[in-house]
């Protein structure tokens, strides 16, 4: 277990290594942050003395020297944007991302197992054809147009006229479709509650929880229809197998052999895919983010390849990195847990 | 793949097509602003950018400013005087109190004028002004070491600051005046002006509060706004979503896209301005031969139909330009208007001995202008009818001025507005003969060069006869018109929006920084 978690830790440490050797090298195609930070009539010499006061022109192994020796001492630099560590700011940012990927996560689980499962042990039922067809529709259309919907829908309202109005049934329809809005369609809200440190929460509030439902609902449709297919179709294939036949054969309910016996071997493969899609959820927050002005790290990362923030772009890229090799910890330790016979030793078994 | 495009289009199709916008309600007298971007730092000098003017005024109050139609209009400064050929003497407000509690005096005013001196960002813009003195406490002298016609034009940049509030150390030993680029510094994270509005808190790329500042001199103001609470929405879509959901009251930038939606929209209404950034191209004589021909450039002119992409690529959000100074401009001509004749461009080009046509690079951004990409790509396809063929390659902001410094390709667009408000400007920038020493032509990416029109405009910068100095800048377009030094497409238009009873019309300009100070909200109580 030990043997283990020093070998994962071995891991992020290269992984870091790597992506900052990446990151660096790709430093002069992401442009030239002292033209963000001077007015256009600023004349070359200026800009020239800033670049060399911030050593923009040192040579590439100058550079990554400078920002390794730092970097070994916590120091990751200084976001030119932000005018702070850039550690600092990804620390700030970082709680209201985790808060949507949670908040995500959580819809994820509570809809994706039910419906799952319900579609597997009834697959001809046509509740579970509409949700199958739903679910291929939501795996097509992008996060983006997703984002955009809802809010036209939830948050700022569409009265429908496509029914007679004269009629009742076309009032009541045109009723029936139409939605005032309403919901909060960017940001995090003002009610926010401080937790601990930098961490405000909108999980506390009435009003934080409301801006936290549309961001949480688009992030999650990218994954949601992706699980309750996943978790279908193993479902069908361990109910076909003979441990499950002799359950059945012995008399045990149904209730007990579908979520007791079939559930858990079901929940085996779909917790290794989990982990990963959780690392790649962090990457999907920057569309969801930037769609509802989430203050969050993925709306940070863009603005700062907008403005050419190296430093902050640089440190963004290992920290994430680092989440992946500690989700995908996590998602091995919770997999011994699950099935006793994978061993977690530093050595393969 | 049909089905979903079947399901796609009739979602959209329900979305777009069957709805009308609910109206919104709010609260009273709080401004929530939505602008694509906040203030970069809090130091007014350590940036020159529009989002840091449009902070100056929310904090600050400039000597003068500029009004709608180009007029000065007293603020902190409520006369001046021409004394001698350099020498302009203003006279100052009395009364006026910083946020520090502080009163604003002469001194604060000089000392503004030398930190500015100071500034990477003005240094270059205050050139002009040799020194500034304080006569007695309500009476500055500011001399220029040349006659030079523009000192009110600077006179809206200088935002006295707290002098006394900006000087001594701070706990770590550093100079509280200080400017650092991009830096730490105690000017970046303190403010003292004498502005309507005050900072109460502040998370950068998240949002800033401000409160209206209590002893605010300008008392007969009928600005009711309490409180500002300004968020940043870079996304363009999101932005309008958020004005038409009733989250914010009022926003900046709205696309071009979105001018139609916002317009028949309930609860809100869009304010279109014309604006006076010009959009060009700019050839490159260095790489092309064939551009160092006046007929040549004449018949890129010709070719390239300005009206119809102001009419129907930017669907009406721009005006047709044939020059540099946009109308209320001291330059302005109004006899030059755009040019376009396919028959004689192609004739222009027979007769440089180009019939055949050449290929030329094309380099243009893809976020920085309103459609940018789309222009160069219009802007190509009219250029391919006289066999000019352009192979375009656009990139985002960020990578696009290090490659325009380069100078690497053909063709380049560009878009400018003349940081002094003034014709003069965009010449000095844009096509003056390129000098390294001077920094002359900075921003003259095809090396054009016109010697006359150079000397021209460097003897109206120095005339302080305005009426002659404008005639000048005139001829200056006529003659640069002429030889075609740069092809002019339009000035693109400003829009921003505002909820119903947020009276913004009066408080917005072409130059872009709304007077938040003087708005005045009218919500009825239903």
């Amino acid at each position: 277990m030990i043997a283990f978690l020093i070998k994962r830790l071995m891991h992020a440490i290269l992984v870091m290594f790597v992506i900052s050797v990446l990151a660096f090298a790709i430093q002069d195609n992401l442009g030239d942050p002292v033209q963000q930070m001077v007015g256009q009539s600023v004349p070359e010499s200026e800009r020239e003395e800033i670049r060399e006061r911030f050593g923009l022109n040192d040579p590439f192994l100058v550079q990554y020297a400078r920002f390794a020796k730092n970097a070994v001492q916590g120091d990751f630099g200084y976001s030119y944007f932000y005018r702070e560590p850039a550690l600092e700011v990804i620390a700030r940012h970082l709680p209201a991302t985790l808060e949507l990927v949670f908040a995500a996560t959580l819809i994820i689980v509570l809809f994706s197992v039910p419906i799952g499962v319900y579609s597997a042990i009834k697959p001809r039922s046509p509740i579970s054809r509409l949700f199958m067809g739903i679910s291929i529709i939501g795996i097509s259309i992008p996060v983006f147009l997703t984002a955009i919907v809802l809010i036209q829908i939830f948050a700022i309202g569409v009265t429908v006229t496509l029914f007679p109005e004269s009629t009742g049934w076309g009032a009541w329809l045109n009723d029936f479709f139409s939605t005032e809005g309403n919901m909060p369609s960017f940001g995090r809200g003002y009610d926010l509650v401080n937790v601990v440190g930098n961490w405000d929460t909108n999980l506390a509030t009435w009003n934080g929880l409301q801006h936290l439902v549309l961001p949480a609902v688009s992030l999650a449709s990218i994954m949601l229809p992706l699980f309750i297919r996943l978790i279908r179709a193993e479902m069908m294939e361990v109910l076909q197998s003979e441990y499950v036949k002799y359950a059945r054969a012995k008399g045990i309910s149904m209730r007990r052999v579908y979520f007791v016996h079939a559930l858990k071997n079901t929940m085996l493969p779909v917790i290794t895919v989990g982990g990963v899609q959780i690392g790649t959820m962090v990457a999907y927050t920057i569309l969801t983010e930037t769609v509802f002005q989430w203050p969050g790290m993925g709306l940070m990362f863009l603005d700062a390849i907008n403005r050419a923030d190296i430093p902050l772009i640089v440190t963004y890229l290992m920290i994430v990195g680092v989440i992946f090799v500690v989700t995908n910890t996590i998602v091995d330790l919770i997999y011994g847990l699950v099935n006793p016979t994978v061993k977690l030793t530093g050595k393969p078994a | 793949m049909t089905l979903k495009k079947t399901l796609l289009a009739s979602v959209i199709g329900a979305v777009v097509a069957g709805t009308t916008l609910l109206p919104m309600t709010a609260s009273a007298e709080t401004l929530r602003i939505g602008y694509a971007a906040d203030p970069e730092t809090l130091d007014i000098h350590e940036q020159l950018s529009g989002g840091m003017l449009r902070f100056s005024h929310l904090a600050f109050d400039p000597l003068v400013r500029w009004t709608k139609d180009f007029e000065f209009e007293p603020r902190l400064a409520t006369e001046w005087e021409q004394v001698d050929e350099t020498t302009m003497r203003m006279t100052l407000r009395e009364g006026v109190t910083f946020h520090s509690g502080n009163e604003l005096t002469a001194e604060d005013v000089v000392w503004t004028i030398e930190r500015l001196k100071e500034s990477p960002d003005y240094r270059a813009i205050f050139e002009p002004v040799a020194s500034a003195e304080a006569v007695d406490d309500y009476t500055v002298e500011i001399v220029t070491s040349e006659p030079y016609p523009l000192l009110l034009n600077l006179a809206t940049y200088i935002f006295p600051m707290d002098s006394k509030f900006y000087s001594g150390e701070t706990d770590e030993g550093s100079d509280k005046a200080e400017i650092v680029k991009a830096g730490n510094s105690y000017a970046s994270r303190n403010v003292s002006g004498t502005g309507p509005f005050i900072i109460t808190d502040r998370r950068q790329g998240v949002r800033v509060d401000f409160k209206r500042f209590e002893d605010y001199w300008d008392t007969e103001s009928e600005g009711n706004v309490t409180d500002i609470v300004l968020t940043p929405i870079a996304e363009n879509a999101s932005r309008v979503a958020a004005l038409l959901s009733g989250g914010v009251d009022f926003i900046d930038a709205v696309p071009p896209n979105d001018l139609d939606r916002v317009s028949e929209a309930d609860g809100v209404n869009l304010i279109e301005i014309d604006g006076t950034r010009i959009i060009g191209f700019q050839m490159n004589e260095e790489r092309v031969e064939a551009f160092q021909d006046a007929r040549v450039r004449q018949a890129v002119d010709l070719a390239i139909n300005q009206e119809a992409i102001a009419d129907r690529l930017m669907r009406g959000f721009a005006n047709p330009a044939g020059q540099f100074s946009p109308e209320g401009y001291s330059g302005h001509n109004p006899d030059l208007t755009p040019r376009y004749d396919i028959e004689r461009a192609k004739e222009l080009m027979a007769e440089a001995g180009y019939e055949e046509g050449f290929s030329v690079e094309m380099i243009a951004p893809n976020n920085r202008y309103v459609n940018d990409a789309q222009i160069a790509q219009a802007v190509s396809n009219m250029l391919a009818q006289i066999n000019i063929n352009v192979e375009l390659r656009t990139m985002p902001l960020a990578q696009y001025w290090p490659e325009y410094d380069t100078r690497q390709s053909d063709m380049a667009m560009i878009g400018w507005h003349a940081d002094t408000e003034d014709s003069a400007n965009f010449f000095q920038y844009l096509t003056f003969c390129f000098d390294e020493e001077t920094g002359a032509g900075q921003y003259n990416y095809g090396s054009y060069c016109n010697e006359e029109i150079d000397t021209l405009v460097t003897e109206a910068d120095s005339e302080t006869d305005l009426e002659k100095r404008n005639e000048m800048l005139r001829e200056a377009e006529a003659m640069l018109y002429e030889d075609t030094g740069f092809i002019m497409l339009h000035w693109q238009n400003l829009a921003y929006a505002a909820a119903d009873g947020v009276e913004a019309e009066p408080i917005v300009n072409a130059i872009d920084f709304p007077y938040l100070g003087d708005l005045v909200i009218n919500r009825s109580d239903d």
